[in-house]
């Protein structure tokens, strides 16, 4: 890592805690920084609730989006203080705005809740109570995860156990059980390590007539566990015309943070990256992982939030905003060169919430897998529910996430497929682990593996 | 939302300890909300003019628990009101004096499913949707398709009554329940019809659905299937004038043709869903019509040909067809969240709901215009066009006591109109506690005390959903709620 821009805050890690609450604590209310009227578009007619996981687990109606936004809006009215209760109400929402595909409002749920949950992150670090400041913020969420490089050296000692099976045989033995919870649920969801091959280079140039120059935005956690992802993405890529860039600059999209409340760190990586892709003189920055391109689409707004009065900042953020699409939906736009290699699968397309909710990208992988020749693909029931991955959350709120992984599955498993495709590492590493507890061993791939398959004219197997 | 009216919105006087203690001890920890912060979001449902805090809220999973909680109202005199979705546009799930409310969202199990008999059997709280995407690949689905389908309950349809637009052809959920189960307010648990047609006796599952929750709590409901059309062709026929595309609508029901859905969206409405769904309506058109035949592959587009000629005898400047299934979803999705896409108009709406007879519509209409001028109020239209039941939807901003009021003003004159026109002031909504104030300007005293003694018979005691749809105050001392005339009190 040759240049960290947040290397301020994180190269201490001990004062990262303390740069979040660093920052000005905004006069008034908790979420007294939200646009009013993004309130007031919910007219409660209650359409969402039965898109929302939480609402379907528990038929409360505090757990749903309907419930939650009369919650937040209340304790921005002063009708209601922000007790333990509610906040348990706020934190187990996944986020996965599946409610702002329902809503014909057109409420813009995440732009309610995440930048509520920030001022609540800002207020208990402030109280001295942070959540954020505890070993596993410090320590694992904000200085491992969004270094792929550190990520990659710490999961060495994994990778080899995994090798050697000795993880199986240490959970056997219960050995695993010395570790604390947090690190136990992660090693139970790290998925089957695959060699990633070398870093990807800088540049990779188009196969055939040129039709594109894209930048390849290739993040943390994705980087350290999904890497042969990304070398497919790019030989995809690369299929269809496209010149691929890989800025050695780019960082983290700095999602992890600000979903907890450390919205001046988010911004620094936001700017950090702004300053990578812009550089590269793009038609599009590519992204394959869900999750990070819905926070890449969202960094104009979060500028508008964080930073009101910075016009340049805006603009600069922006720009880069307007560049980002997912790779399914680049590749829809630009028309893709049909692959020709049979793969002869029964295959289950599981939407990532980022995808299908955040981006409203649900059509095009479909349309992409469709044209593998030989690809069955499978329809399941609750496609649009959320498997419970969400980011971090199947760390912080582990019942209910398991809750909705079992409910997956069984929609999963009941399609009877012999692969399973997603667009999402959160959402890969949830169903893995969900599929190794109920012993099935059907591999979970990203659409653009498969498509490289094809294009290579390679047979598919498992690993 | 408007302030709460804090000297009408009170607790009913048997919730004490000992009551809460009983209650703890049926539903536990997580069965129950009676904590303040947890009881705001139940105040209202989806018509928010009024709003009341319950005191506890219960989460029943079994009739057994159901019977219980009724019993326990019952020996303290406490009254309590079901729930479903919430999704009520009328404050049918107001808990009008505080009490119980008894959500059903836990009971969500779909029973049984018959296709050989044609029926299903589920819990209240099942999805309507999640029924019909339960037997998706059966060749069968569950007709009536209110436009809150996605959210709202078999058992809030079974209370209402729903409609919805494929309704004209295939009739509204009285029509398709066959039988329930209800727990009455002394305890009882009845069993109402049956998964055979016409069983003997009183048609007491006619009776219970549409009572709005104010005979009892149904914990159980067998619904008729309907068999999926072969075929079906959607249209949609652009007009530049409102009238031409309401004469077209008796047009095409003169002719002998009943689709199996005909409705209306005017310009303001086709502006709000075209933002909300990029669909392509032509934003200058005046009104257009969303026209479905469905039934034998010969016979639809022979149908789709008539209504075509009539629609363009009629004056329609266009008049187009969905090409693809994703077109046509996309078509009913714009008309179905039409409603919720008015949010994108304006801060706050209030729609309303009233029928005419279907060659009175042209009459409605001008007079909703009229209206809107003299009360200086944003009014777009979406009509269930087939069966004369309009949705005038007014706009306003609730921040704004002046608008409310003169939204209430216009909705009361626009209902008042239906009456005289020789219709009704709610085609599917349900009275609920907005439109109790109509009830006597629709019937006279004699028709609204058989009314009365009916529920009488069934809730003599007054403690199931009281003030709702008759304007009586019930046994539960709460006359006062009923000199602050429920139904208005935000204009007050």
């Amino acid at each position: 890592m040759t240049h960290d821009p947040t290397t301020s805050a994180c190269g201490e890690p001990g004062r990262l805690a303390g740069s979040a609450t660093a920052a000005p604590q905004p006069p008034g209310r908790i979420g007294g920084q939200i646009d009013y009227d993004k309130f007031l578009d919910c007219v409660h007619c209650g359409l969402c609730t039965a898109a929302c996981p939480t609402y379907l687990e528990t038929g409360d109606e505090n757990n749903g989006p309907r419930g939650r936004i009369y919650l937040m809006r209340s304790v921005v009215d002063g009708r209601l203080e922000l007790t333990p209760r509610v906040n348990a109400h706020l934190d187990l929402c996944l986020d996965c705005r599946s409610c702002e595909t329902a809503c014909p409002s057109g409420v813009e749920y995440g732009r309610l809740i995440e930048p509520f949950r920030a001022s609540q992150r800002r207020a208990e670090a402030a109280r001295q109570s942070a959540r954020n400041a505890d070993w596993f913020h410090r320590y694992i969420l904000y200085c491992l995860f969004p270094y792929a490089q550190r990520l990659r050296w710490a999961l060495a000692p994994a990778r080899l156990m995994q090798q050697l099976r000795l993880d199986r045989l240490l959970e056997t033995l219960g050995v695993i059980k010395i570790l604390p919870r947090r690190l136990q649920r992660m090693q139970s969801f790290l998925p089957r390590l695959l060699p990633g091959g070398p870093p990807l280079p800088e540049f990779l140039p188009a196969l055939g007539p040129k039709r594109a120059r894209v930048a390849l935005f290739t993040g943390c956690v994705a980087d350290a566990l999904f890497r042969h992802a990304h070398w497919a993405t790019a030989r995809v890529l690369q299929q269809n015309g496209c010149d691929v860039v890989v800025p050695r600059t780019q960082v983290c999209c700095g999602a992890i943070h600000y979903h907890s409340g450390a919205d001046h760190p988010a911004l620094a990586l936001a700017r950090a990256n702004a300053a990578a892709f812009d550089a590269a003189g793009v038609d599009a920055v590519v992204v394959n992982v869900a999750g990070c391109g819905s926070m890449l689409k969202d960094y104009g707004q979060i500028a508008r939030e964080l930073e009101p009065a910075q016009a340049a900042l805006l603009a600069e953020l922006g720009g880069l905003a307007d560049k980002v699409r997912d790779v399914s939906q680049f590749l829809a736009e630009l028309g893709l060169i049909a692959p020709r290699g049979e793969l002869k699968l029964r295959a289950v397309y599981q939407d990532a919430c980022h995808l299908v909710h955040a981006q409203r990208v649900r059509e095009q992988p479909r349309d992409l897998l469709a044209q593998i020749p030989g690809l069955e693909l499978l329809s399941i029931a609750e496609p649009e529910i959320c498997c419970g991955a969400a980011g971090s959350y199947n760390l912080t709120e582990p019942e209910m996430s398991d809750r909705l992984a079992r409910r997956k599955l069984a929609n999963l498993l009941a399609a009877d497929p012999q692969v399973i495709v997603t667009g999402n590492v959160g959402c890969s590493m949830q169903i893995q682990s969900a599929l190794r507890q109920a012993r099935r061993a059907i591999p979970v791939v990203h659409p653009m593996e498969l498509l490289d398959l094809s294009y290579r004219g390679v047979a598919f197997s498992r690993g | 939302m408007t302030t709460t009216d804090h000297d009408v919105s009170r607790s009913a006087a048997g919730v004490g300890a000992a009551f809460l203690t009983r209650l703890e001890s049926i539903f536990g920890e997580h069965g129950l909300i009676r904590q303040p912060e947890e009881l705001l979001v139940y105040e209202c449902d989806g018509y928010v003019i009024e709003k009341n805090v319950p005191d506890v809220v219960v989460f029943p999973e079994s009739t057994e628990q159901v019977v219980k909680v009724v019993n326990l109202c019952a020996e303290f005199q406490v009254p309590f009101v079901p729930r479903g979705a919430g999704t009520s546009l009328a404050g049918g799930c107001l808990p009008v004096g505080g009490g119980v409310m008894i959500s059903l969202t836990r009971m969500k199990r779909i029973l049984e499913v018959n296709l050989r008999d044609r029926y299903a059997v589920v819990e209240p709280g099942v999805v309507n949707l999640h029924l019909t995407q339960h037997l998706k690949g059966t060749g069968y689905h569950y007709a009536p398709d209110p436009s809150s389908q996605g959210a709202c309950t078999i058992g809030g349809n079974f209370a209402t009554n729903s409609g919805g637009p494929h309704t004209l052809k295939y009739g509204v959920t009285v029509n398709h329940v066959l039988g329930a189960e209800v727990v009455l307010p002394d305890g009882s648990v009845v069993q109402l019809g049956g998964a055979v047609e016409d069983t003997p006796g009183y048609d007491l599952t006619g009776l219970f659905v549409g009572s709005e929750g104010t005979f009892g709590v149904c914990t159980r409901v067998t619904v008729r299937l309907t068999r999926d059309p072969a075929a079906c062709r959607t249209l949609l026929a652009v007009f530049n004038s409102v009238r031409e595309a309401t004469q077209s609508i008796s047009q095409i029901i003169g002719a002998g043709i009943v689709p199996a859905a005909l409705e209306m969206m005017d310009q303001g409405i086709i502006e709000a869903v075209e933002a909300a769904f990029h669909f392509g309506f032509p934003l200058d058109a005046a009104a257009v019509l969303l026209i479905e035949v469905d039934g034998l592959e010969v016979a639809v587009d022979d149908e789709a040909r008539q209504i075509i000629a009539i629609c363009q005898a009629g004056g329609a400047r266009e008049v187009r067809q969905a090409n693809s299934p994703r077109e046509r979803q996309l078509l009913w999705k714009c008309r179905k969240q039409a409603f919720g896409a008015i949010g994108r108009l304006s801060p706050s709406y209030c729609t309303q709901d009233g029928v005419v007879p279907r060659t009175k519509l042209p009459e409605i209409q001008e007079f909703i215009t009229a209206v809107g001028q003299r009360h200086a109020i944003r009014i777009v239209n979406v009509f269930h066009a087939g069966d004369g039941n309009i949705h005038p939807i007014l706009l306003f901003d609730e921040r704004d006591s002046d608008q409310v009021r003169r939204v209430l003003e216009a909705s009361e004159e626009i209902l008042l109109k239906c009456i005289e026109l020789g219709g009704s002031v709610t085609g599917e909504h349900g009275i609920g506690v907005e439109k109790i104030s109509l009830m006597h300007r629709l019937f006279d005293a004699h028709d609204l005390d058989v009314m009365r003694s009916v529920r009488q018979a069934f809730n003599p005691g007054g403690l199931c959903s009281p003030m709702k749809m008759l304007p009586t105050a019930g046994a539960c001392g709460m006359e006062h709620v009923m000199q602050k005339r429920p139904g208005r009190r935000a204009a007050l």
